[in-house]
């Protein structure tokens, strides 16, 4: 049987697979070869596995390391690739600097899992490229794990270009734990008949510091992109959404589409939509609801026999699905 | 079962409900009726409690016990829930989810499967569905009146059942109202159609925030539309000359 894992399997592995499926991962496919995985604790690479038409090359940097991720033109990964990250001690920086390719026709999946369980005094960089061919589909789900203290600071930045007809879609998941402070910065540029989707669902609590900016440039005729995001924020946290859209081409489509809940008085939300439209064939538009929990699903749920508090549960909990 | 006495409700300082006498009996259908803007969502919204509906004056009883400073929630646990006429969306929630909520306090009812086909609506292809997703007006309040079933209650305010509803399947939706009617939950209809009213046991009549008529459906129905057709008070009628032929 090939060997599913290149590397080793070490305390640490054990550790951060724990890790992985706290935040919802499936540790079993970072040892199964049939998944392209990559294992990081720190700096360490801990697992890697890689596929046919799937190459990962990646080394060890002082603070992280650095990835580059290829798919083959044409190459259908049909299982998602597997990639877990993590930082177990409570304090440290960890540098993720990744650059995908994913050749034209072909496709891929990613699922990230980030768990930082002990995070007093943690950074967590996250330095993005994505290149996305012709035809090519990429689709990139995070999901973040955090303890308790909220000691984290997590900086997911990445510029994605996905050239004509290609397809991109992201979800970035933070519900789990209090993170500290995280600020997404996303920006997207689409050629034509490109499509990108970008979800952030994040629940702030505690003295959490949220920001989110999404940029989409509908550079391509008929490009289409959506950004949109569900946050929920309760206790002392404070929320800042920035979803821009650029049209720059005939019949290009743009929408944001913002949801800020928040749970008590202490919280903060704001949200900044920006439309550009430069070519007048292009149409671009937004909706952004910021407030307390809609009144009639409130009602309706507790008309079924549901306390209040239960009530809010239920659609902060479909909400942020 | 349920007894409104003197009923007084003011939204925006707007007299909304104006002396409103009800009862709805044990094991009846009891259609309401009422031209729009009466006050019959507005009567619905106040039995089940909802924040900004306490009324000035006047007292709600249900089985015996007074509700008019009980929670939404407290109602619901002694057996009353309410169907909007515009159903809630809820973002990311399944059907089943929702159904399963309902019927966390039903205990005895059909299963959930069992409640969505009732309704018309194939378990299968509805069952993993969010509410807020690619459901049509129609489809969604049948969704609800699935939710009524899950939730078995004693009695199940409907508020206009029949909107949204297309022709050729009113009467599949009046049938549902009637199971649900034998399983023993007493409804309290709110429609503009004189067949729903008609298969009711017992109708009364809104106007301008009071109950004008109480009766045998086939009677109210009439006193509705000979009264309403001349009236050209929209909402104002003459209540003294009304009053008479009470
Ligand atoms: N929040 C509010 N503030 C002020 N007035 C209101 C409010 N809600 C409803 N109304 C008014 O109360 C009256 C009764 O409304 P209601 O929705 O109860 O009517 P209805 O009988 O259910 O009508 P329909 O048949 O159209 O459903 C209307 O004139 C409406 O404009
Ligand atoms: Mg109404």
């Amino acid at each position: 049987m090939r060997k599913a894992v290149e590397l080793d399997y070490s305390k640490e592995f054990a550790a951060i697979a724990r890790a992985y499926e706290q935040s919802g991962g499936d540790a079993q496919a970072l040892r199964d070869h049939r998944f392209g995985s990559l294992v990081v604790s720190g700096n360490h690479i801990l697992g890697l596995n890689k596929l046919p038409g799937l190459e990962i090359e990646v080394e060890e940097l002082a603070d992280g390391i650095k990835a580059h991720i290829e798919v083959e033109p044409g190459a259908i990964i049909a299982q998602p690739v597997h990639l877990c990250f993590g930082l177990l001690p409570k304090e440290g920086v960890q540098r993720i600097i990744s650059h995908f390719k994913v050749g034209p026709g072909a496709s891929v999946r990613f699922l990230a899992h980030c768990s930082f369980p002990n995070a007093v005094k943690v950074q967590h960089i996250m330095e993005a490229e994505a290149q996305i061919g012709a035809g090519a589909e990429m689709e990139y789900n995070e999901a973040h794990f955090h303890g308790p203290a909220g000691g984290a600071e997590v900086y997911p930045h990445a510029r994605i270009a996905i050239a004509e007809g290609g397809r991109y879609r992201s979800e970035f998941k933070l519900i789990q734990g209090m993170v500290g402070r995280l600020d997404i910065d996303y920006e997207v540029h689409l050629e034509a008949r490109a499509t990108a989707e970008l979800l952030a669902k994040v629940y702030g609590k505690g003295d959490d510091r949220i920001r989110i900016k999404d940029s989409l440039y509908l550079e391509g005729a008929q490009a289409r992109g959506l950004v949109k995001s569900r946050i929920v924020l309760q206790d002392r946290a404070e929320a800042e959404f920035a979803g821009e859209a650029v049209g720059a081409a005939p019949f290009a489509r743009g929408h944001i589409d913002c949801t800020e809940i928040l749970r008590g008085t202490e919280a903060k939300a704001v949200a900044v939509p920006k439309l550009t439209v430069v070519d007048e064939r292009a149409k671009l538009t937004h909706e952004a609801a910021i407030g307390s929990i809609d009144k009639k699903e409130l009602e309706t749920l507790m008309a079924r026999g549901l306390s209040e508090e239960e009530a809010v549960e239920t659609v902060v909990r479909g909400l942020l699905r | 079962m349920l007894k409104i006495e003197g009923l007084f409700l003011e939204l925006d300082g707007r007299p909304i409900l104006r002396g409103l006498e009800l009862e709805v009996a044990e094991g009846e259908i009891h259609a309401l009726l009422g031209a729009n803007g009466t006050g019959k969502s507005t009567l619905a919204y106040t039995i089940m409690g909802l924040a900004g509906y306490r009324p000035q004056r006047g007292r709600i009883y249900f089985a015996g016990q007074e509700i008019t400073d009980r929670s939404v929630t407290e109602r619901a646990r002694l057996g009353i829930t309410l169907a909007w006429q515009q159903p809630a969306s809820f973002e990311g929630l399944t059907i089943k989810e929702y159904l399963e909520i309902a019927r966390q306090s039903g205990g005895t009812s059909p299963t959930i499967a069992e409640c969505l086909e009732l309704v018309g609506l194939p378990a299968a292809n509805y069952l993993a569905r969010t509410l807020n997703e690619h459901l049509s007006g129609g489809e969604r309040k049948r969704v609800e009146l699935a939710a009524v079933l899950a939730m078995n209650p004693r009695l199940a305010i409907l508020d206009e059942p029949d909107s949204g509803i297309d022709v050729l399947s009113l009467a599949d939706i009046m049938e549902v109202i009637r199971g649900m009617n034998r399983r023993g939950i007493t409804v309290l209809l709110i429609t503009h159609r004189e067949e729903f009213a008609r298969a009711a046991h017992r109708a009364s009549h809104l106007c301008a925030g009071r109950v004008l008529k109480t009766g045998e459906p086939e009677e109210v129905v009439r006193f509705y539309k000979e009264n309403c057709k001349r009236c050209d008070h929209v909402n104002e009628p003459e209540l003294e000359q009304l009053e008479g032929q009470r």
